[in-house]
C-alpha cells in the first residue's frame, strides 16, 4: 500500500446552531496525508494547513484519542465513526482509504444535539439524562464493604458490557429517528441489573426514559442501526431490557414527577 | 515561602485519625453558605464536587471538555491498587505504604503515603455501592491481579477499562448532585487566572471555550484537580487538552511548585509513527508478563523482517542484564533501557529525525508455550488497538514499543491537609505533588485521585473553611477582581494581535518545545544537556509570543488560541523543570542524571549498573519553586523529608 494518499475532501461548516451550513471542499488540502495518520490527525494536518493559508480551522471535538473519552466523532460518508466496525473516529486510521477517495465529513445530525460550530455538536443531553437518574446514590464514607455485597460473574461481566458505554453519541447519529434509546438502556441496564442498584431500579427506569423523551430524541423502532454503529458494540438487548424494566415500573410506580431525580 | 507541612507526628497508623479529631467542623447548617470552586472534574475533582456538595456545601465546578464525563482519569486501564487483603497473600496498609515509599525512591511525604494507602480500602467500598462493575470470582466476591510487579495481588479491575468504570461511578455521583442543585457545573470552560485577595484564594477567572467571555467566579475556597503536565512533552500519553494552566497560573500567583522534573515515563507505548503523530497511546504494561522484549544485535538488522533474525542475532537485553525481574523490571529501568538500546542505532521500526525509536516485543514464545487463544483471551483488546494503530498483526509480527511520557508526579506543592501555599487553595490528584515521590507505582494514581476526593477533601476543607471563615467583601467590583478579569483579556488581546501577523502554527511551537524537554529532560539527563535546553527555551518563548499565527478573535470559539494559551504556560513549565532537573544533582526514581548512576561490576554477574544513585545527605528534600515575577529567576525553596518508620535504603533488582 502506498504511504501516503490524497483524498478529496469535503466538510461540513457551520458557525453556530442558527447557521444553515454547508460543505467546504478542502481537497487543495487533503493531499499527501500519511497511511499511517488516524482520522483526526489527518483533520490536524488539513488545519495546520488551513490556518496557515489564512483560513478557519475546522472544529471538531477530541480528547483523548484512544477511543475511551467518547469526546470525538463524526459522520464518514454517512456512517457514524466511518467505515471500520468497533472503532472510534481518533482510531480509525487513513489506511483504510484509498488514494484519491471522496469524503464527506458531517457532524452528529439531531435535533437534540445542537451543533456548536462545524463538526461539534453539545452532547450537554446526555449529561442531563444522567443527572435525571443514572446513578446510585451512596454517599462517601456510607459504603458497607465492597464483599458483603457478592455480585456473581457472570451479573458483573454483563453490567460491565453495558457500563462500556463511552457516550459519544454515535447510536443517535446512526438512528433514523434520532433515538438515544441504546445510551439510556446501557447505563439503565449496568446499574439495573446490578445489586447494589437494585433501590433505585423503578425510579431510575422512569426518570431517565422520561428526560430522554423531553430532550427531544426520537423513539425506537428496532432498526438497530445504533448497535452496528456503536464503537463499543454495546447490544441491542439492552433496549429490550429496558422496555421491560418501564413496564414493570410504569404499573407498579407512580409517573415521574418535576422535583424527582435527585434525593433517592 | 513558608513550608510547614502539618503533618501529625506519633504513631503512624493513627495519625490521620488524630488529625481529623483535631480539625475544626463547620455546622451543618452553615454549610450551605460556603461556597467551593473546583476546577477539573476527573477522579479527585468529580468526587470532590459530589462529597462537598452531600456534605452541604454550595459547589461551583468547572471542566474544559464538553462533559466532566470525559476527563482524562478515563484512559487509565490497568487499575487500582487498594490493602484490602482479599487474597490473603500477606497484603497490609502497611505493605503498600512501605511499596509506594520505596517505590518512590523515598522523595515523598511518609504521613501523605500512609493515610493513602489507609483510605484506599474505602475507596473499593464507595465505587463498589456506586455501581462500578469490577471483576468478580465466580462466588461474586471481589477479583484481584498483581501488577506493576508488586509481590501480592492488590490491584482491583473492571476489564482493561478500570479507569474508565470508576470515571463514570465519580461522574454518576456528581450528576446526582448537579441534579439536586448542589453542583453548578460549567462545561466548555476553563481557568485561565487566580484571583487572590488579602493572600486568600478567593477565586478564579474563566474563558468560556465557546462564546470566549471571560468572567470571574468567586468562592470561599478553590481546588484545583486539573491533572498533570505531560503534555509539555507535545507527545504524550495525556489527552490532547490535559494543560498545566490552572496549576501554573495558580503557581504564578504565588502556590510553590514541587519537583517539576518528577515526571513518569510508561515502557509500553505505541512508537510515534510519523511527523503527523498528535499523541502517543499506551498499552498495559500487562503485556509484559508474557512478551519479550529485544532489539537486533546488529545494526545492519535493524531494518530487516524480525522473523529473519536468529535467535543468537537478538538482545534480550532486560533479560540478559536483570536475570532476575527480566521483562518485569520496573517502569524507569525499562524505559531507559530501550532509550540506550536506540541511543546505540540499535532501534527498529520508522526512523524519525535520524533514529529509530522502537523496541520488539515479541510474543512468538507466548504463543508456541500457550497457544494463540490463551494469548488472545489475556491480551486480545490491546492486540486489536495496536493492530489499529499499527496496521500489523502482533500475534504474526513482533509489536514495536517504546517508552512514552504518562504522569507527572511534581504538582503544587501542599501540606497534610492538601492546601498549598496560598491560604483557601487546595490541590488534589496528579495536580499537587504529594504522594508518589520521584516515582509512581502502577494502579496507585486512580487510587490517589479518588482518595483525595472522596475520603480527604471533605475534612480538609471543611477545617479551612471553618478556621478562615467566609470570604467578605469580595464581589465582582472589588479592584483585585477586576485586574485579574482586565489581564486575563489583554493577554487574549496580545495573542490575537501578534496572531494576525505570526507565521507558525501553535502546534509547530509546541512540537519544538516538546522536543527540546524530552531530549534533555526526557528519561535520562546531563548537566550539559539540560543548560542546553535552559538556553534554548526562553528564545523559543520569545519567538513563539512574537510569531505565532492565531486566526479569528478572542470573543469567540477558537481553538488556536485555546492552545496557544496553554502552551504559553507549558514555556515557562519546561523551562522550570530543567532547571529543577540541573538543581537536582542526584537520580532519584524517575528523575535519572546520567551523573549518578551504578557503575558495572565485572566481577558480579548481572551488574551492568545504570541504575539511580541517590544523594540522600543533600537531595532528601521536596523542592519547591517560588515564582519572583516573569523573567526573573524563581527561588527554590526546600521541605526537608525524613523517614521515621521506612528505612532509606537504595532500590535493587
Amino acid at each position: 500500500m502506498s504511504e501516503s494518499i490524497d483524498l478529496k475532501l469535503h466538510v461540513w461548516r457551520q458557525n453556530g446552531p442558527k447557521d444553515q451550513g454547508r460543505f467546504e471542499d478542502y481537497s487543495a488540502y487533503a493531499k499527501n496525508i500519511s497511511t499511517h495518520a488516524s482520522f483526526l490527525e489527518c483533520l490536524d494536518v488539513v488545519n495546520e494547513r488551513l490556518v496557515l493559508a489564512g483560513k478557519d480551522p475546522i472544529v471538531f471535538d477530541h480528547d483523548c484519542r484512544e477511543g475511551i473519552c467518547g469526546a470525538c466523532g463524526v459522520v464518514i460518508n454517512g456512517e457514524p465513526h466511518g467505515p471500520q466496525k468497533a472503532t472510534t473516529t481518533c482510531q480509525l486510521h487513513m489506511r483504510k482509504f484509498t488514494n484519491g477517495q471522496e469524503l464527506y465529513v458531517e457532524p452528529w445530525r439531531a435535533t437534540a444535539f445542537p451543533v456548536i460550530k462545524d463538526l461539534a455538536v453539545d452532547r450537554g443531553a446526555f449529561d442531563r439524562i444522567v443527572q435525571a437518574g443514572g446513578f446510585i446514590t451512596a454517599r462517601a464514607g456510607s459504603a458497607p464493604d465492597a464483599n458483603d455485597i457478592p455480585v456473581p460473574k457472570p451479573i458483573a461481566d454483563d453490567a460491565m458490557d453495558a457500563a462500556a458505554c463511552i457516550g459519544c453519541g454515535a447510536c443517535v447519529a446512526a438512528c433514523p429517528n434520532a433515538s438515544a434509546s441504546l445510551f439510556v438502556s446501557a447505563k439503565v441496564g449496568h446499574l439495573g441489573v446490578l445489586p447494589q442498584g437494585q433501590a433505585e431500579r423503578d425510579s431510575r427506569v422512569l426518570h431517565m426514559v422520561a428526560q430522554h423523551e423531553h430532550e427531544g430524541f426520537g423513539g425506537c423502532s428496532n432498526h438497530y442501526l445504533c448497535e452496528s454503529a456503536c464503537p463499543k458494540e454495546i447490544s441491542v438487548k439492552w433496549i429490550a431490557r429496558m422496555n421491560r424494566d418501564l413496564l414493570k415500573a410504569s404499573v407498579t410506580h407512580a409517573p415521574p414527577t418535576k422535583s424527582g431525580g435527585g434525593d433517592g | 515561602m513558608k513550608l510547614e507541612s502539618k503533618a501529625p507526628d506519633g504513631p503512624i497508623e493513627t495519625r490521620w485519625e488524630r488529625h481529623k479529631f483535631g480539625m475544626q467542623v463547620v455546622n451543618p447548617a452553615n454549610k450551605r453558605k460556603f461556597k467551593v470552586i473546583m476546577v477539573g472534574t476527573g477522579l479527585a475533582g468529580g468526587a470532590g464536587a459530589a462529597s462537598l456538595a452531600d456534605l452541604g456545601y454550595d459547589v461551583e465546578a468547572f471542566c474544559y471538555q464538553d462533559s466532566p464525563r470525559r476527563a482524562h482519569s478515563i484512559a487509565a486501564q490497568g487499575g487500582i491498587n487498594a490493602a484490602k487483603n482479599y487474597q490473603g497473600d500477606g497484603d497490609s496498609i502497611y505493605r503498600l505504604f512501605y511499596d509506594t515509599v520505596k517505590g518512590g525512591d523515598f522523595r515523598a511525604r511518609e504521613s501523605n503515603v500512609y493515610r493513602l494507602a489507609q483510605v484506599s480500602v474505602d475507596i473499593i467500598d464507595q465505587c463498589a455501592a456506586l455501581g462500578v462493575p469490577f471483576a468478580r470470582e465466580y462466588g461474586g466476591l471481589l477479583a484481584n491481579r498483581s501488577f506493576g510487579g508488586a509481590q501480592v495481588s492488590r490491584t482491583f479491575y473492571a476489564r482493561g477499562q478500570t479507569g474508565q468504570q470508576l470515571l463514570l461511578g465519580a461522574y454518576s455521583h456528581l450528576a446526582r448532585t448537579i441534579a439536586n442543585g448542589k453542583v453548578k457545573m460549567h462545561e466548555r470552560c476553563e481557568m485561565v487566572d487566580l484571583i487572590v485577595v488579602d493572600g486568600r484564594a478567593r477565586g478564579i477567572v474563566t474563558r468560556d471555550l465557546v462564546t470566549g467571555k471571560v468572567e470571574a467566579h468567586l468562592g470561599d475556597a478553590v481546588i484545583l484537580a486539573t491533572g498533570g503536565y505531560g503534555n509539555v512533552f507535545y507527545l504524550s500519553t495525556n489527552a490532547k487538552g490535559c494543560n498545566t494552566s490552572a496549576i501554573w497560573r495558580a503557581h504564578r500567583r504565588g502556590a510553590g511548585f514541587a519537583n517539576p522534573c518528577f515526571t513518569q515515563i510508561h515502557p509500553t507505548c505505541i512508537p510515534q509513527g510519523g511527523d503527523y503523530q498528535s499523541k502517543l497511546t499506551l498499552m498495559s504494561e500487562s503485556l509484559r508478563n508474557d512478551g519479550r522484549i529485544w532489539v537486533p544485535r546488529k545494526k545492519e538488522d535493524c531494518t530487516k523482517d524480525p522473523s529473519t533474525i536468529a535467535e543468537k542475532d537478538r538482545y534480550y537485553y532486560l533479560e540478559e542484564k536483570y536475570p532476575k525481574f527480566g521483562n518485569l523490571m520496573p517502569r524507569d529501568v525499562a524505559s531507559r533501557q530501550a532509550k540506550f538500546v536506540c541511543d546505540d542505532g540499535l532501534g527498529v521500526g520508522p526512523e524519525i529525525a535520524g533514529v529509530r525509536r522502537g523496541v520488539y516485543l515479541d510474543f512468538a514464545d507466548a504463543i508456541k508455550r500457550d497457544s494463540e487463544a490463551v494469548v488472545r483471551e489475556k491480551y486480545g483488546n490491546l492486540f486489536d488497538m495496536y493492530e489499529r494503530i499499527t496496521g500489523e498483526n502482533p500475534y504474526k509480527v513482533p509489536m514495536r514499543i517504546y517508552p512514552a511520557t504518562h504522569y507527572t508526579m511534581g504538582g503544587l506543592w501542599v501540606d497534610y491537609n492538601l492546601q498549598s501555599t496560598i491560604p483557601g487553595l487546595l490541590v488534589a490528584g496528579e495536580a499537587n505533588f504529594s504522594d508518589h515521590g520521584a516515582n509512581r507505582l502502577g494502579a496507585s494514581a486512580l487510587m490517589q485521585g479518588l482518595a483525595d476526593g472522596f475520603f480527604i477533601l471533605p475534612y480538609v476543607v471543611g477545617h479551612y473553611l471553618a478556621d478562615a471563615g467566609k470570604s467578605k467583601g469580595v464581589d465582582e467590583s472589588h479592584p483585585e477582581v477586576k485586574a485579574a478579569i482586565k489581564g486575563v483579556q489583554e493577554r487574549v488581546q496580545t495573542f490575537i494581535d501578534v496572531g494576525q501577523k505570526g507565521k507558525r502554527t501553535v502546534d509547530d511551537f509546541h512540537r519544538e518545545l516538546g522536543a527540546i524537554i524530552w531530549n534533555h529532560c526526557g528519561m535520562a539527563r546531563t548537566e550539559k544537556g539540560l543548560k542546553e535546553a535552559i538556553a534554548k527555551i526562553p528564545t523559543l518563548h520569545e519567538e513563539f509570543r512574537k510569531d505565532v499565527k492565531i486566526l479569528g478573535g478572542g470573543e469567540e470559539l477558537n481553538r488556536e488560541l485555546e492552545k496557544a494559551m496553554r502552551v504559553d504556560d507549558f514555556f515557562e513549565l519546561g523551562a522550570l523543570m530543567c532547571r529543577d532537573a540541573l538543581e537536582r544533582d542526584e537520580s532519584a526514581g524517575c528523575h535519572f542524571r546520567e551523573e549518578h548512576q551504578t557503575k558495572a561490576d565485572p566481577s558480579v554477574p548481572g551488574s551492568y549498573g545504570g541504575e539511580c544513585v541517590r544523594n540522600d545527605e543533600q537531595f532528601a528534600h521536596a523542592a519547591v519553586w517560588e515564582w519572583n515575577g516573569a523573567g526573573k529567576p524563581e527561588t527554590r525553596n526546600t521541605e526537608p523529608l525524613t523517614y521515621e518508620f521506612i528505612k532509606l535504603a537504595a532500590r535493587k533488582y
